[in-house]
């Protein structure tokens, strides 16, 4: 058997138990009745005690909801989602909105650390006296957030950084102001379906002229059987600030697939950076395509002042299905959107993934990195769309999308969408397609390195100028995921 | 060393035989030079020695140290000691040079069960053997092999061969596409890793490599078998009458 043919046998051959994350935590839930009508949203809406404004722009979207279809244009292929059949609100039952760590349940702060995530400030202390940097957490399990790490510290800066309900109570006025303003309830249908039923997810300000101190991140973490998790995320960069946040997201091992659609909206304001980073480990399935995430999420941010800057960053490793466009309104003038992209699909994985780059503002750039990596029988698709308006006079784009194939039975697409309306805006599109073959495979084993490692050290050196735009801290974490995913993790 | 018994292979995917029953004895310390007319089978020895699975071996076997080698896989035949500098290299994009040597370095360690090597005696080392070979620190930082001249590969292969200090080095062509110099350059490098532990088959076509890497021993490989071997001085035959002499006997 030529090498390469013999890796993606070991590769096929290796089932999920390679998912590190994929152990379930025993914790008592309080559910919402499945299923989904008005009652469901009033029922979320009262547990977090929301305000009436609140309650209805959640009923709004619901109806709005009940006349959509869902989209079908994205090359991912999927079983009717029967969306009766699941539990749209879950929280562990003695975690109603804890103020200190010392609440927590600790079956929860097991499981976090189990993950390696860090949730005891005095840890993450004693980690930045070894030489580590400190990062702030919002731990979300299932549908709440159960703690927020580094509040105290954040706030010294004026940096707000809370769970989305406790913005709701604290910050109204700010949550009223730019929650659904960069997307709408009436987006599409899932996030119309989130802005129904959305349950938790991390609310984050930083004031004018504040660089954020730390790191911030979210983890997410599904549980629940059966239940969707629909988080939705506000940042908002106030004029000349700049932040650095990171996702992650795990879940357990199960047969059905659980759905996941989320909303993150992001607003910079005049000078202000936003450095957006996503590493998205969610369970993939099983090497038949049993089980596993449908990840459809929206993502946008909207630089809104002048020379504002947004960049997404992702590393997407895991779901079944993954739908997934995180895109830049780039209104302000010389405001500048980036995109770079590791979407790794294996097994019976599926990616529909890119973004979209819509140019409004003079002199607005943008930068599309985009690396796909299939293997085992996955497709994988980037869809981009760069459109410059009448008055992006100079809008310029770069894009660049590199597919490389492990094998005979994957795919790769690219579907770029270029639309121009000023003539003075140049937009550049390159995208190539390569393989690993028998005879690099040959060489590098030649060399001493196993299969595994070879293959591993080529799709680093492939994804490369992407990985470089992660947070320090992150790179060396991701690029082992790297090699674990292809490992057979998603096998 | 390394004994080669009968041995016959043949491209796995069309069942074409290549290797027509090959024996062949390398004691350590011993150069073996191995010549013979294109497409007698040279490469392709090269690569069933180094385990490349695009050939099967039908019949004979390979002994290394006494022991069979033919179930051992590409990376662990290199923890054993093998080493084939290629006579086309491989481009891997995107894996800087450095970067690669590291991970061979340490894979080989592994396999052996040593630990890793460490930064400053691994950039220490690379630069006195890359110094060496006239490979400047700008190439090493560039993707392997992409983009790197003829000459330039051949030099980066015995740079790897002198990093991971192998027992038995298989040459395939290293001197084809090197200029004057860049040959002397690395015939010296070929020439200081000569000891009485190590061996080497040297695969040419010119008597000019032969000059600086004084065989002990010539082959003549045609249609897959050895059919003649000799002293230095059959190489020096070849150079005058060709190999219509010997490829007649094969035939
Ligand atoms: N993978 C392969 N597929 C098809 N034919 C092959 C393959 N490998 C070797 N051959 C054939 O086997 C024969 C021997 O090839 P090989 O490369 O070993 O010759 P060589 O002696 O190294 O020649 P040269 O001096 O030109 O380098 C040639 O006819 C070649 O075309
Ligand atoms: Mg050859």
């Amino acid at each position: 058997m030529p090498a390469v043919q013999e890796t993606i046998a070991t590769v096929s051959a290796i089932d999920v138990d390679k998912y590190k994350y994929g152990f379930t935590t025993e914790i008592e839930s309080e559910r919402a009745p499945k299923g989904l009508d008005e009652s469901t949203v009033r029922y979320i809406s009262a547990k977090k005690g929301e305000p009436e404004w609140l309650l209805e722009w959640r009923l709004d979207a619901y109806r709005r909801w009940l006349t959509m279809t869902e989209p079908t244009w994205a090359r991912v292929d999927y079983p009717q989602i029967d969306f009766q059949d699941l539990y749209y609100y879950s929280a562990p039952k003695k975690t109603a909105g804890p103020s200190s760590l010392d609440e927590v349940d600790p079956e929860l702060l097991a499981t976090y650390a189990k993950l390696g995530i860090p949730l005891r400030e005095q840890e993450i202390l004693a980690g930045v006296e070894n030489g580590q940097r400190q990062v702030a957490v919002d731990a979300v399990f299932d549908s709440v957030s159960v703690v927020t790490t580094f509040r105290a510290e954040l706030a010294k800066h004026g940096v707000i950084f809370c769970s989305f309900s406790e913005a709701v109570r604290e910050y109204p006025e700010l949550v009223k102001q730019y929650l659904g303003s960069v997307v709408p309830t009436s987006d599409n249908f899932y996030a119309t379906l989130n802005s129904a039923v959305f349950s938790d997810g991390s609310f984050v300000y930083i004031p004018k002229g504040v660089r954020c101190p730390m790191e911030l991140s979210t983890y997410f973490r599904i549980n629940e059987k059966n239940t969707g998790q629909f988080e939705r995320t506000l940042i908002i960069a106030d004029e000349g600030s700049y932040v650095s946040y990171l996702e992650g997201c795990t879940a357990p091992t199960r047969d059905e697939n659980q759905l996941h659609a989320a909303v993150v909206e992001l607003v910079a304001l005049k000078d202000a950076e936003i450095k957006y980073s996503t590493v998205q480990n969610w369970y993939p399935g099983d090497k038949n395509g049993k089980g596993g995430i449908y990840n459809f999420v929206t993502k946008r941010g909207d630089c809104r002042g002048d020379s504002a800057k947004i960049s997404w960053t992702q590393v997407e490793t895991g779901s079944a299905i993954t739908w997934k466009y995180p895109s830049c309104i780039l209104r302000g003038d010389n405001s500048v959107g980036e995109f770079y992209s590791i979407a790794i699909s294996n097994g019976r994985q599926q990616v529909d993934s890119g973004t979209k780059m819509i140019h409004l503002g003079k002199n607005t750039r943008s930068r599309i990195i985009s690396k796909g990596i299939s293997a085992g029988h996955s497709n994988n698709t980037y869809r981009g769309l760069v459109s410059a308006n009448r008055k992006a006079t100079n809008a310029r784009n770069f894009t660049q999308c590199d597919s490389l194939l492990i094998g005979e039975n994957c795919g790769a697409h690219t579907v770029p969408y270029i639309e121009s309306r000023n003539s003075s805006a140049v937009f550049e599109h390159e995208a190539t397609t390569s393989k690993i073959s028998d005879d690099q495979m040959f060489y590098c084993t030649s060399r001493g390195l196993s299969e595994e490692d070879a293959v591993a050290l080529i799709v680093n050196g492939f994804v490369k100028d992407v990985l470089q735009h992660l947070p320090m801290e992150f790179m060396v974490e991701t690029q082992k995921l790297i090699g674990i995913s292809l490992e057979g993790s998603v096998g | 060393m390394l004994e080669i018994k009968n041995l016959h292979a043949r491209i796995a995917e069309d069942g074409t035989e290549i290797l027509n029953g090959i024996d062949l004895v390398v004691k350590p310390g011993e150069v073996h030079a191995i010549m013979g007319p294109n497409g007698s089978g040279k490469s392709t020895l090269s690569y069933v020695l180094s385990g490349k699975d695009d050939y099967e071996v039908t019949e004979g076997d390979i002994l290394f140290n006494g022991e069979s080698i033919l179930e051992l896989g590409p990376d662990e035949r290199a923890a054993a000691g093998f080493f084939l500098a290629f006579q086309y290299p491989i481009e891997i994009p995107g894996v800087a040079t450095m970067t690669f040597l590291k991970a061979a370095i340490n894979a080989q360690r592994k396999a052996r069960g040593e630990s890793e090597i460490t930064t400053p005696d691994f950039m220490r080392l690379v630069k006195e053997t890359s110094a060496k070979l006239n490979i400047s620190s700008d190439m090493l930082k560039r993707p392997l092999n992409v983009g790197f001249s003829g000459g330039e590969k051949k030099r980066n292969e015995i740079m790897q061969m002198a990093l991971l200090q192998p027992k038995l080095c298989i040459l395939d062509e290293t001197d084809s596409g090197l200029d004057i110099d860049a040959l002397k350059v690395v015939s010296e490098g070929v020439n200081a890793l000569r000891s009485p532990d190590r061996a080497f088959i040297v695969i040419t076509h010119y008597q000019r490599l032969l000059d600086h890497i004084v065989p002990d021993v010539v082959h003549v490989l045609s249609k897959g078998r050895i059919v003649k071997t000799g002293g230095p001085e059959l190489a020096l035959e070849l150079e005058k009458n060709g190999y219509a002499d010997f490829v007649d006997v094969a035939a």
